[in-house]
């Protein structure tokens, strides 16, 4: 468990101990009374009656839960877009994910296309150890495909820590990738270990419909979501669904936003796909009818993609998925930009930067929707903010788990406060908030990362650049047993026959008139010329000579296997 | 006798029109075979065209010229205004008041005709005693067609002498079979398939197919136009039955656009294929589906795709062939019903983001099928078209010893190796969320298909199935009670003949429509087998299998084609059968939503706020793959950083906390929501 080794050690304080005393203990399995002892950022000893050194800190949570700290796996923090950056930066965004009671963060480093996938991985992990204030990880997106490509993802997956790659379906002519690229990534991906994440909208569609909605003047951010119906992003979550069953890859689907998508993974996983779906903090907290707001401002700033569902019951529909485990984790998606910086798209809404805030609020929203409605009780709370992200990205245990051994990442929850949500007291760099005005019940009283007290009172203490990056190894048990297993049994075989001795057609070279495709990979078959062209009429008769082979002619002919008989099926499944 | 006719046809005709309604008559009611039957004329109005057509001019290829045939002998000759209202190409203008005329001439020409015409040309034919089964209803009564049509549905009609008669005994009469995918005489790589327009027609007329809708494919990059033309001249050469033609888009620009439009306008074809499979060859990307619906939906087109996904098969073709899989299995692993699947889920979203009907051409999988009756019940317009072959046998004879039988099998979509496909697919059929049934007949002969002896990627593809198809359907479903006849009717020809906007000239046994009809045996089992079939090739897909229900007696284009187990006919006697656009079937629907559908944009003051700097590239944006460039993201350069102030003065500071926003939160929206 504490086999790790931090690039940079962080200047610690030795006497860093802390009790906390009479919490009800939550993990995703079962809650219980104890007290927890912790030492040098990892929990030493859980039980009663704990034996502790003298002059340690203690905190009484007498009637309050302790949960392990949250996991947000999707943020977008300094996210460079066109030039500019978003608003909240490494610092800022965790400062407000540790106030929301989430205490590791996994942002997503987006190369730019044509730039090294490792160059922009080193780039982000430099932003982020000298700025983030809570441990953090990273996701690499893979913004193109080509050849060389495939030793990067090694290498990162090797030696860099990274077991989750997004794709994008959207984003066309820029991030999008085609279905065989698709793939050949999920292919590459699966055979390392690692979990494919797919960003999944059909960027053709979109682009069309942009086109379309643009034309009809639809210029403000109603457009956005206009150009964007739910169907799309079912689609694309569809499609990604089936590359990954055929390359029997793990797949991980965020920001789901719409009740389709949602049930196409739904679905999916009836069927025995290995198939995980995140909806993010604003699909769970809000909806789409804002960006019918008649403040420009206001309506840009639920700008994301894909966009939140115009339907109103959505975020219900959504909660009650999590609840049942057909969604299994929750991110925020977070990546802010100032209303200058949306302002770019003012006269078009497809410049519109793109994204919500929602690192902060998280927690506090699940809690609100499922938890105090009873759509799911406080263990299955921490399983989809914590637990199950520490699975599949296999952080377990270390992560996602009040365990002897952990980190000390830990949260005290007071299941009875309420807050109102609002820009005003929120801790971001930007001027709106989605969820403004939204009242949530359940806040963090005290937030605990790596053993060190972060919020305590309502007062953040943080420490830019404390954060350690955290590698996480592939072949997650989690995601690859049941992987493993397929592959196992998934072999497929050719039937032995005899050689066909019959006639044979002859060909004409060229079968079709080829036009030069549109991809610009090749694919390996049908373009090249067939191969088969030893066309000697009569071979080898290494098989008993067939009755059937020889003759052309229809009347006198005999069938020699029986009809419908003797088929011996492998059937993939 | 005479007058006397001339009586009873007005009191039978012209009341319908003018007298009956609501009147307490005491004369009865005239009906057709029982109370909720058939009223002659109830039909009229959906058949005005004919109507239209028998006053005014007969341009008719089947009848000489009327002018012509009349004045000489007139009173031997029997051109009656109705004889003239079929086959006439192009849709004429309606005439004014046709009615009335017509019955008036229609009933003083009768008598003419009662002395006979010459054998030749009268095409007359009384079917007596049969069960007439319609897609809404079945009813007794005898049927009388002259000049291949439909003239009098009822009981003890008034014939001219010598017609020839049948005697159904009871037995089922259905509107003839309407196979709506065949490809006959298809040009593969320098070969052709084994049967041609006229192997291919008589088959489908042994089976009960009266009407087949073969499937024009242009080479890519060569001109749609040439193509049908060619396809075209092949099967009037050919054609022992009518046919119709579907053309396939295998590629797509602007004059691809220009002949599509003028193909539905001019040339009477009103359907439409896309292939999303055959990677680099006809495979179309999302953009192109996305134009190509879009310019349909608005021209009343039908777009009809081939589903599934090129891309992932080119993959999986490529993975087994490095495996060793040569053989005809490897079709069927290299094309799992996922693939198939996901075509039609994106075929579905891009139709329904067009508002285009859709049609799905060979649902070969259960989760194909499952797609499509979602999306039907989600209020999408699509039709699903399972084939003889998906709903008659599987997949697993890929698996066979014997190359050949296993080849014989290669189609795509594959058949699913799943044995109780059949099974579902033919009661997805009787529930309605299939709709039609074609054969996608196209075969090969064993050697043909030995091209792809040792590459299962080169073995050319299709099945037979033209002839088997009615009896299939007939046995896997209606012998099993999944369906009744009358089902069975609008899954083989009524439905068919909807959504080609050929109803109810087919498709239907009505007075007006034409006469190609089939009297069903539902006791006859019969063996399929290849020593028998009408087909050329060598083996059948169906081998061994037998079949409940059988065609008894075939008539196309009111001649008997099948009697007593005897093929007569013609090769080139077949006409080509123009389809217009915007079928009722389709698009009722789809114009209304067309209606609903208007976007609207928010109203709202300028944004004079700050706007940040950004640079011009996209996000480094590499020129990508596609060729097209999507005008999104990228041009817009015109950043003056502070421009008018027109609108009231909105705050909006870049600083956060101590920010209060100008709308109420969650306050004032008004949704505009599209579907």
């Amino acid at each position: 468990m504490s086999g790790y080794q931090g690039k940079k050690n962080i200047p610690r304080i030795t006497s860093d101990r802390l009790l906390i005393k009479g919490a009800k203990i939550v993990n995703d399995d079962q809650s219980f009374h104890a007290d927890i002892y912790m030492e040098d950022g990892v929990i030493k000893q859980i039980g009663d009656n704990l034996i502790v050194p003298g002059g340690v800190k203690t905190i009484d949570a007498h009637g309050m839960m302790l949960i392990p700290g949250g996991i947000d796996v999707h943020t977008r923090f300094q996210m460079p877009d066109r030039g500019m950056t978003a608003a909240d930066d490494f610092y800022q965004g965790t400062r407000a994910a540790l106030a929301g009671g989430t205490t590791m963060i996994i942002d997503h480093v987006v190369p730019e296309p044509g730039v090294s996938l490792i160059a922009a991985f080193n780039q982000w992990r430099e932003w982020a150890d000298h700025k983030s204030c809570c441990d953090y990880s990273l996701h690499v997106d893979i913004t193109e495909w080509h050849k060389g490509m495939q030793e990067e993802v090694e290498a990162l997956v090797k030696d860099h820590g990274v077991n989750s790659f997004l794709v994008y379906l959207a984003y066309k002519d820029v991030f999008q990738l085609t279905d065989s690229q698709m793939y050949e990534v999920f292919s590459v991906i699966r055979d390392l270990g690692a979990i494919a994440q797919v960003h999944a909208e059909n960027g053709d569609i979109i682009a069309e419909e942009q086109k379309r909605i643009l034309g009809l003047g639809i210029t403000g951010p109603e457009g956005h979501v206009l150009s964007r119906p739910e169907e799309v992003e079912a689609e694309a979550a569809n499609r990604a669904v089936t590359v990954a069953n055929q390359t029997n890859c793990p797949l991980y689907i965020t920001k789901v936003m719409s009740k389709s998508a949602a049930d196409v993974i739904a679905q999916a996983r009836k069927k025995g796909t290995v198939v995980y779906g995140e909806p993010i903090s604003a699909s769970l907290g809000t909806d789409g009818t804002h960006y019918w707001s008649k403040n420009w401002a206001k309506a840009a700033a639920y700008v994301t993609s894909p966009p939140l569902s115009p339907d109103p019951t959505t975020p219900d529909y959504l909660n009650s998925l999590l609840a049942c485990g057909d969604l299994q984790v929750t991110g925020s998606a977070h990546c802010t930009f100032n209303t200058s910086q949306r302002a770019v798209g003012k006269d078009n809404f497809t410049f519109i930067p793109e994204g919500t805030n929602g690192t902060e609020e998280r927690m506090s929203l699940i809690w609100d929707k499922c938890v105090v409605t009873g759509k799911m009780d406080e263990s299955q709370f921490v399983a989809v903010t914590s637990t199950n992200a520490a699975k599949i990205f296999n952080l377990y245990p270390r992560k996602g788990r009040i365990a002897v051994g952990s980190d000390a990442d830990l949260v005290l929850w007071d299941p009875d406060v309420t807050k109102i949500i609002s820009a005003k007291n929120h801790h971001l760099a930007v001027e709106y908030n989605i969820f403004e005005g939204i009242e949530v019940r359940g806040a963090p009283v005290v937030v605990i990362s790596q053993g060190k007290i972060v919020l305590e009172d309502g007062n953040l203490h943080t420490t830019e650049g404390s954060g350690r990056y955290i590698t996480r190894k592939p072949f997650a048990d989690y995601v690859y047993k049941r992987i493993k297993a397929r592959s196992k049994l998934a072999e497929l075989r050719g039937v032995p026959r005899g050689l066909y001795d019959g006639p044979v057609c002859e060909v004409t070279v060229t079968p079709k008139v080829m036009t030069p495709v549109t991809s610009g990979k090749a694919s390996p078959t049908k373009t090249a010329p067939q191969p088969v062209r030893n066309l000697h009429q009569s071979g080898f008769s290494l098989s008993g000579a067939q009755i059937d082979d020889n003759l052309p002619r229809r009347n006198t002919q005999r069938i020699v296997a029986p009809p419908g008989g003797r088929a011996n099926i492998t059937s993939l499944g | 006798m005479a007058e006397n006719k001339r009586v009873l046809e007005r009191d039978d005709d012209l009341p319908v029109y003018l007298a009956r309604p609501g009147t307490a008559d005491p004369v009865p009611r005239q009906i057709y075979g029982g109370l909720f039957c058939n009223v002659e004329g109830a039909y009229e109005s959906k058949t005005i065209d004919f109507d239209a057509l028998s006053v005014g001019q007969r341009r008719s290829p089947r009848n000489t010229n009327r002018e012509e045939t009349k004045h000489p002998n007139n009173d031997r000759n029997f051109p009656s205004p109705d004889s003239g209202c079929e086959q006439t190409g192009l849709p004429v203008p309606a005439h004014p008041a046709p009615v009335l005329v017509d019955l008036l001439s229609h009933a003083a020409l009768k008598d003419i005709n009662a002395d006979l015409g010459p054998p030749d040309r009268s095409e007359r034919l009384l079917i007596k005693g049969g069960r007439i089964v319609n897609d809404d209803q079945s009813f007794y009564a005898d049927i009388y067609m002259e000049d291949g049509v439909i003239k009098q549905i009822g009981d003890n009609l008034i014939v001219p002498g010598g017609v020839k008669t049948i005697e159904a005994n009871g037995k089922m009469v259905i509107p003839g079979g309407i196979d709506i995918h065949t490809h006959f005489q298809m040009p593969y790589r320098g070969m052709t398939t084994v049967d041609d327009f006229s192997q291919g027609t008589k088959a489908a007329l042994a089976g009960g197919t009266t009407m087949i809708v073969d499937h024009v494919i242009p080479e890519p990059g060569s001109s749609l136009m040439e193509a049908f033309e060619r396809w075209h001249e092949w099967a009037d050469e050919k054609a022992c039955c009518d046919y119709s033609l579907h053309v396939d888009i295998t590629h797509w620009n602007d004059s691809v656009k220009q002949e599509v439009e003028s193909l539905i306008k001019e040339k009477g074809v009103n359907s439409f294929q896309v292939y999303m499979a055959y990677k680099d060859l006809y495979q179309m990307s999302n953009s192109e589906l996305y134009e190509i619906f879009t310019f349909l939906g608005e021209h009343g087109g039908i777009a009809q795709v081939h589903a599934e996904n090129g891309e992932i098969i080119a993959e999986e073709q490529a993975r087994m062939l490095e495996m060793g899989i040569t053989g005809p299995e490897g079709h069927v692993l290299s094309r799992p019903e996922e693939l198939e699947a996901e075509a039609v889920f994106r075929a579905v979203t891009v139709a329904s983001q067009t508002n285009c009907p859709l049609y799905v051409t060979r649902v070969m999988s259960k989760s194909a099928a499952d797609i499509i009756s979602q999306a039907r019940k989600k209020g999408n317009v699509v039709f699903g078209e399972p084939i003889t072959a998906s709903l008659g046998t599987d997949g697993t004879h890929y698996w066979s010893k014997n190359w050949a039988k296993a080849a014989s099998f290669v189609t795509s979509p594959p058949l699913s190796p799943d044995p109780t496909t059949p099974d579902y697919l033919s009661t997805l059929l009787a529930s309605g969320d299939l709709s039609v049934t074609g054969s996608a007949h196209c075969t090969f002969s064993v050697a043909q298909k030995a091209i792809g002896k040792d590459d299962f990627t080169q073995i050319p593809e299709g099945v037979n199935g033209v002839e088997e198809r009615m009896s299939i359907i007939w046995d896997k479903a209606v012998a099993t009670g999944k369906m009744d006849e009358n089902m069975f009717v609008a899954v083989t020809s009524t439905n068919a003949a909807k959504i080609l906007n050929l109803y109810p000239r087919k498709g239907r046994i009505a007075v007006g429509s034409d006469s190609d009809l089939v009297i069903w045996d539902t006791d006859a089992i019969r063996t399929i087998t290849a020593k028998t079939h009408h087909s050329v090739a060598e083996y059948n897909v169906f081998e061994g299998m037998e079949l409940r229900g059988a065609p008894l007696l075939v008539i196309c284009q009111g001649k008997v084609v099948l009697e007593d187990g005897n093929l007569h006919v013609t090769s080139g006697t077949g006409h080509f059968i123009p389809c217009s656009p915007f079928p009722d079937y389709a698009y009722k629907r789809i114009k209304a939503r067309k209606q609903l559908a208007t976007l609207k944009a928010v109203p709202r003051g300028m944004y004079d706020g700050p706007v940040s700097e950004f640079s011009p590239m996209p996000r480094g944006g590499t020129p990508s793959a596609s060729t097209r460039n999507s005008p999104t993201k990228v041009p817009v350069r015109n950043l003056h950083q502070s421009g008018f102030t027109l609108a009231g003065p909105e705050e909006a500071p870049i600083r956060p906390a101590g920010r209060r926003s100008v709308v109420p939160p969650g306050g004032h929206s008004n949704i505009t929501s599209l579907s």
